[in-house]
């Protein structure tokens, strides 16, 4: 019988070193019964779109504390566009200032979620950008 | 293009999009899956399975670099299919494989997927063999298919794989009856993994004990010198008629006994070939799957022309005890 699951990457892209906030999220999201793909440490923005393509995800899920995210971001952004998947939403947790936001959104982000963001938030959220998609 | 001509022409979406449609199940999904059938039986497929832990991950990655640099001339490329297991609870899963597959990142030989196991306790996802028939037609030289490892049996993989690789550690199986039942049955190359680790020697006795007793005669001898002679027991015993597993051992995480492990799953295809047994075990895997699409069909075919309420009148006999199982299923077809 056919089955459809939510497909997420969460990866964390840049040079910090701990991932704590990128696995309680790939555990909340994996309890609301999506599959997670989990990538690890420190993934350049080519590594991070070469599996989104390879793993079909319906979403990316970035998590940034190292403060490179307008340079990380954007060029994940146009790697996974340029691999001709245009309907993944991407997704920003993380420490980002709030004067930065705007411009992560207008660049095609999807929403951008700060330090103690409800899991339940970022979870109904990706389901609606998926229903939507 | 059709979906089936852009997977066949390499584009890495359409194939990515068809694995998920072939994993969804979803008619368009068979259909190309049918259309490329033709295209299929060319590739390699190698099974690793093996307790969580074990290195599973780790071994595939190196497996696949060594692929990849062994013969640049051939350029022979890679698929890898890691199927992890979904909850019971909920059916999430977290699909964390590719955290030891980092080194391959960047090559475009090789494809890399995640697959849920999404309810199946055999070790694979139902769809398994759908993807990897899909990686086939799309001309990956091998694809290595890693098992969830705590499949109440791991005979899928068996079934599906042309080599299968099972991996133990030390300290896990060092006496006879800790090695999982079933498991040496299955394995064509034996991979002590982990082997910086301390009590090498022990696991490696209890699972040469355990071949003994399965090959008692089958070009044992051979095996044990070679086996005891160095790392390269790699190649047992090509000239019987029998292969026995050779138990080779592996630090994953320092690429040691990778070369070899290469060799020996290239020694077991070509044993494969000569003896006959891939083109054997091709048709009894087509055999496998045409009489379960039968099965499930004719069931499916006779359930639209049978009135539901007469099944449940029969089976209430059975409840009764007054026909048997067997009796109501022959009254039910007559
Ligand atoms: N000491 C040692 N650790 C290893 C070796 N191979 C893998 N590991 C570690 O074992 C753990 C599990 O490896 P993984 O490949 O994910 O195992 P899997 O669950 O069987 O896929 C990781 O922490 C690896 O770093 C090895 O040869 N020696
Ligand atoms: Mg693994």
């Amino acid at each position: 019988m056919p089955e459809q699951r939510i497909r997420v990457l969460i990866a964390k892209p840049g040079l910090d070193g701990h991932d704590r906030g990128a696995k309680v999220i790939a555990r909340a999201l994996r309890d609301a019964g999506m599959e997670v793909i989990y990538t690890g440490l420190r993934q350049t923005p080519e590594m991070i779109a070469e599996a989104a393509l390879q793993e079909d995800v319906n979403v990316i899920g970035l998590s940034i504390l190292s403060g490179a995210h307008m340079a990380l971001v954007p060029r994940v952004i146009d790697l996974v566009r340029g691999n001709g998947q245009s309907n993944v939403g991407i997704f920003v947790g993380g420490i980002i200032p709030e004067e930065d936001v705007p411009e992560l959104l207008a660049k095609g982000v999807k929403a951008v979620y700060g330090p103690g963001t409800p899991t339940s938030r970022v979870v109904e959220d990706i389901r609606a950008d998926f229903a939507a998609a | 293009m059709t979906a089936a001509e852009s997977v066949l022409a390499g584009d890495r979406l359409a194939l990515s999009r068809l694995l998920t449609q072939v994993e969804n199940g979803t008619e368009s999904g068979k259909a190309t899956l049918d259309s490329l059938f033709k295209h299929t039986g060319h590739a390699h497929l190698v099974g690793v399975t093996g307790a969580p832990g074990t290195g599973k991950s780790c071994l595939v990655s190196q497996i696949a670099l060594e692929v990849r640099k062994a013969d640049p001339a051939l350029q022979r490329s890679v698929a890898i299919v890691a199927v992890d297991p979904s909850s019971p609870f909920n059916g999430g899963a977290i699909l964390g494989d590719r955290v030891r597959m980092r080194d391959l990142a960047g090559d475009p030989g090789v494809f890399i997927r995640s697959m849920a196991s999404r309810g199946a306790l055999g070790g694979l996802a139902n769809a398994t063999a759908g993807v990897v028939q899909v990686l086939d037609a799309a001309g990956f030289d091998l694809i290595l298919v890693e098992t969830v490892g705590a499949g109440q049996s791991e005979v899928d993989i068996a079934r599906l794989a042309h080599t299968t690789i099972v991996v133990e550690t030390p300290g896990m199986g060092d006496d006879i009856q800790a090695i999982k039942a079933g498991i040496l049955e299955i394995a064509d190359i034996l991979v002590i993994n982990k082997a910086d680790r301390p009590g090498v020697e022990n696991t490696e006795r209890a699972l040469r004990v355990n071949l003994e007793l399965g090959y008692p005669n089958g070009g044992f001898h051979t095996f044990i010198e070679a086996g005891h002679a160095s790392q390269d027991a790699a190649s047992p015993s090509l000239d019987a008629d029998v292969w026995v597993p050779p138990v080779l051992k592996t630090v994953a995480i320092e690429s040691k006994g990778i070369a070899e492990l290469v060799q020996t799953i290239r020694e077991h295809r070509e044993y494969l070939v000569k003896s006959g047994l891939l083109a054997l075990r091709d048709r009894e895997r087509l055999n496998h799957d045409f009489e379960v699409l039968l099965q499930e069909r004719l069931k499916q075919d006779w359930l639209k022309t049978t009135d539901p309420s007469k099944r449940d009148e029969i089976l209430s006999l059975v409840f009764d005890r007054k026909l048997s199982p067997g009796q109501a299923v022959e009254r039910l077809i007559k």
